[in-house]
């Protein structure tokens, strides 16, 4: 299945760029990630547990991150093995571009699923994938941007630091 | 006539197990230690093996042994029993097909290894630990491009995806295609006949045994016909000597095809239990089920009728397109050609006909005969075809189709297609349908639809299917690789209750109850005092099974034989017990009587006479009252039948509406009408899943999408009209000696296009243009046609 969508980030296209190549980041915001370890460089691997309508797993596998065009563009890509449950693969291309109030974040999502997961979820899937693709983006969004609470951010004009910013600044 | 006898519409004796909760399947039996086996199966559709490590699965607890395509490279592929040529001469493309698969893995659910433990959830945790390094490729799932871009291979040996590219019958194909071109009017449909997943109510199971003390084998197993079983893994697969095996097929949950066919795991388990030295069992999961029993039909279709402008027929000529996914498996080459192409004369005198079917390898499942086998593909094709050709010329679909049918004067007819009917009597049906479907009230019904907003529609179908499968003779020049006849074994027991051995098998078809009516009709006794014994190879003659609606057209007349070899037998002693002349003793009603006199004596003190053979002519007349009949028959049967359905639409929704479905019949003589209604009835259900619900759907990289019961719609009472079933129209058949045709098959091949005529007449009444909507008729695609 595919799909596309576009999110506004308001933070400038360097930080959103570091933040994407973030290990850290990567396993914050990838929806049900337990454990993920390695580099950029050498690819990172993954342990995620996710339940799609009756089949419940936990999927061990790859991500790489490829196709780097740096501050512009990237494809992550994943694939992972959920045992009896199947095995479920995908790609997003990710393009950055400045916009008057931040980033603009583009992505073209395809992806597959097998086993189990195809027979007994295929009614789901697409709905599924793209919520999962939207909570990925969605908290990466979330992380970059400054918190607004809004009881007391009227007043004070200073910033808080969204969480990914805090991660880079420990 | 005694109670019970041939017509009587006895209640079924099974049923009494059945419905009370004794009946004996395969998973009820559990021999003394027996150990459980689970498989490993694919996720992709096609791979490359690169290693399968079983080495921590064998450590698990319980676990006795793994296996892995490695295992079974020295024994033999389980054959296609039907061999094809092409029409250039060139015989088909017949890869082999191994227990476990070995190298590749071909389609999701292709079994790479197996695990046997000491409990069934042992067994499953133990296949978890397999580690199989397997590469996925490209799968070849789309028909069209599997032929058109050879890119990706099912099977790299063979060197094409085409199996055969199959002409019937060649030499009339330039007379085809001159007529169409010519004709003054041609009319095209292109259909597709969905996948269908069998679905029988109990899934496949398989219990190997070795005694190693005497080296006898043992299968246990969920099989149509067990000595086919045997002959296929005693000759072709293992190479056990058919006198070491016995195969039981005890109780078996519906088949409808599906347990023809002999399945890698049946070699498994007996291997297993060879290595083990214990009982090994297998019962498939549901899943297992979608994704491993051979599934039906999945034909793509173009189909040509020529004909005057006042409706004569002149030619038909098809293409199709037959998937056989991804190994053929027994049946799966002679299921879309000679049950298929010789079908599609229909029930009319068309001059020309010409089929051509390409049977394409596919990364899914293997794809073979399923209820009513090519018949219904041809049926469907033609069907719809003759219904749009009457709507563009604006003729009544009733009167195109009785200005082209075999007149009852007209039989034996030699029909285009290279069959002899040899009788039937279609106008007869045809007017019976008139009245029974009330054709009159039409209007009046669909005027009432209306003033309810929904859109009523008529659709008719006529059809002629070949069953009694079949003569050896001829379809052995047709490729056949084994006999089709069967066989009967009468034993009347000292007491005068009668034992009936029978090669085919019982597994929703009622012969417990109809075979015992021929023996009783036949020999004057109570039909509760004869027995049928089938399913055991060791107990049984050898016999063919029950498949092709062959069971009482076959096996019946081997019953019928071999009844009479009794009678035959009874009467020489009989003459001996009346001091008389065989020539001058005659039978009826159970009693022996010499001619024109009163002296007689019962069937019952001769039946004692021959096991307890003092004062006896034992130089003329051996001791005993047991004969064996083996029947082949002359040609095939050929069951005919009207069908008319009304439908709802609601032009809102799409939904279809099945208000009415009638069903009238030509079975030839009808043994117990009861259990024929019944076997109608439920060929209906299934004909009507296909036309609205039933789809089995690949995604393309060859995921099974409809896996499992959320996504693959079966027919439920809810989606059913009340039938109407008759089959009092009977022509009787004219080669064997019972006169019936067979009803197995009839309601699943009569509806789908009933169906479907019906929803595009109400569409058509409703003032939408369309020709055809593919099945399933869903919702979704009935308010897209409405609404282009």
């Amino acid at each position: 299945m595919k799909l596309a969508d576009q999110i506004e980030i308001a933070a400038d296209r360097q930080v959103v760029w570091n933040a994407i190549l973030d290990a850290e980041v990567l396993k914050a915001c990838i929806p049900g990630c337990e454990e993920l370890t390695g580099s950029v460089e050498d690819g990172f691997e993954a342990v995620v547990v996710q339940k799609v309508g009756p089949v419940k797993a936990k999927f061990k596998g790859d991500v790489e991150i490829s196709d780097i065009v740096k501050g512009e563009s990237l494809k992550l890509s994943g694939s992972g093995k959920g045992g009896p449950a199947g095995f479920a693969s995908g790609s997003a291309d990710v393009r950055l571009s400045d916009t008057d109030t931040g980033t603009l974040l583009e992505y073209d999502v395809d992806a597959k699923v097998g086993g189990k997961l195809a027979q007994l979820g295929s009614r789901i899937i697409d709905g599924f994938a793209k919520k999962l693709a939207g909570q990925f983006f969605e908290r990466f969004q979330e992380g970059l941007e400054p918190e607004m609470d809004e009881t007391e951010a009227t007043e004070e004009t200073e910033t808080k630091k969204g969480w990914i910013k805090r991660v880079f600044s420990t | 006539m005694p109670d019970g006898g041939i017509g009587a519409p006895t209640k079924r004796r099974e049923d009494t197990r059945f419905l009370t909760g004794r009946g004996k399947y395969t998973d009820d039996i559990t021999p003394q230690n027996t150990s459980y086996c689970a498989f490993a199966r694919s996720q992709v559709a096609n791979g490359k093996i690169n290693s399968i490590d079983t080495s921590q699965a064998t450590k698990m607890p319980g676990v006795l042994a793994a296996f892995t395509g490695e295992d079974f490279v020295e024994v033999g592929s389980n054959p296609a029993g039907w061999l094809i040529n092409s029409r250039d001469g060139e015989p088909m493309k017949e890869p082999k097909r191994p227990v476990l698969a070995h190298g590749k893995v071909r389609h999701v659910g292709d079994a790479y290894a197996a695990v046997v433990a000491e409990t069934l959830e042992q067994a499953m945790d133990a296949v978890e630990a397999i580690e199989a390094d397997i590469d996925e490729l490209d799968a070849v799932v789309d028909m069209a491009s599997a032929v058109a871009d050879p890119g990706t291979l099912v099977h790299d040996e063979i060197e094409t995806n085409i199996c055969f590219d199959w002409g019937w019958i060649e030499d009339n194909r330039a007379a085809t295609d001159e007529a169409i071109k010519n004709a003054p009017h041609v009319t095209t449909l292109e259909l597709v006949n969905n996948r269908l997943v069998p679905n029988a109510l109990e899934p496949r199971a398989s219990i190997g045994e070795y005694d190693p003390g005497t080296g006898d084998y043992k299968l246990t197993t969920t099989s149509q016909n067990p000595h086919l079983s045997r002959l296929l893994v005693s000759a072709f697969v293992l190479g056990i000597p058919e006198n070491k095996l016995t195969v039981l097929a005890p109780d078996v949950g519906g088949g409808f095809g599906s347990k023809i066919y002999h399945y890698g795991e049946e070699a498994l388990v007996l291997a297993a239990a060879k290595k083990l030295g214990r009982p090994v069992k297998w019962t498939a999961t549901r899943t297992e089920s979608f994704l491993s029993d051979a599934h039906g039909r999945d034909h793509v279709t173009k189909i040509e009728l020529a004909c005057e402008k006042d409706g004569s027929f002149i030619a038909f000529r098809t293409e199709t397109l037959a998937n056989v996914g991804a190994y053929l498996s027994n049946f799966s080459t002679a299921t879309p050609t000679f049950l298929h192409g010789t079908l599609m004369a229909g029930n009319y005198t068309v001059p020309n006909v010409y089929v051509n079917v390409k049977a394409v390898f596919t990364n899914t499942a293997p794809v073979d005969a399923y209820r009513g086998a090519g018949r219904p593909e041809a049926t469907f094709s033609l069907e719809r075809v003759i219904d749009k050709c009457a709507r563009e010329l604006g003729i009544d679909p009733v009167e195109i189709r009785r200005k082209n049918f075999i007149k009852k004067d007209q039989y034996p007819f030699a029909t285009a297609a290279g069959l002899e009917y040899d009788s039937g009597d279609y106008d007869a049906l045809m007017d019976g349908l008139e009245k029974v479907a009330d054709f009159a009230g039409f209007e009046a019904r669909r005027a009432a639809s209306a003033k309810e907003g929904k859109l009523r529609g008529l659709g008719i179908n006529s059809y002629v299917e070949a069953c009694g499968i079949a003569p050896s003779n001829l379809v052995g020049i047709l490729g056949a690789r084994v006999g089709l006849y069967d066989a009967a074994t009468v034993r009347v027991n000292p007491t005068g209750n009668i034992s009936v051995m029978v090669g085919a098998h019982s597994h929703g078809q009622g012969h417990e109850t109809a075979f015992p009516q021929i023996v009783a009709d036949m020999l004057g006794v109570d039909a509760q005092t004869v027995d049928i014994v089938h399913g055991d190879t060791s107990k049984i003659p050898f016999g063919m099974g029950t498949y092709g609606s062959r069971s009482l057209a076959v096996c019946g007349s081997a019953v019928f034989r071999a009844t009479e070899k009794v009678i035959r037998k009874a009467t020489l002693i009989a003459a001996h017990m009346l001091e008389d002349s065989p020539e001058n003793i005659e039978f009826s009603d159970g009693v022996f009587a010499i001619k024109g006199t009163n002296k007689t004596v019962g069937f019952g003190d001769v039946a004692l006479k021959a096991y307890i053979p003092h004062d006896y002519p034992i130089d003329a007349i051996e001791p005993g009252l047991e004969e064996t009949a083996f029947y082949d028959p002359a040609n095939f049967t050929y069951p005919s039948g009207a069908y008319a359905s009304e439908v709802e639409v609601d032009p809102e929704t799409g939904k279809v509406t099945v208000c009415s479905m009638v069903a009238l019949d030509d079975f030839g003589v009808v043994v117990n009408p009861m259990i024929v209604t019944g076997q109608v009835e439920g060929g209906l259900a299934q004909g009507i899943g296909q036309a609205l619900l039933e789809n089995g759907v690949y995604d393309e990289n060859g995921q099974l999408l409809s896996g499992s019961f959320m996504d693959y719609a079966m027919p439920r009472a809810d989606d059913l009209p009340s039938f109407v079933v008759d089959h009092s129209n009977e022509t009787r058949c004219t080669h064997n000696p019972i006169g019936s045709k067979g009803c197995g098959e009839a309601g699943a091949i009569g509806s789908p296009p009933t169906i479907v005529n019906a929803v595009v007449d109400a569409l058509a009444r409703g003032g939408h243009d369309v020709d055809h909507i593919d099945m399933p008729v869903s919702p979704s695609r009935v308010w897209a046609a409405m609404n282009p």
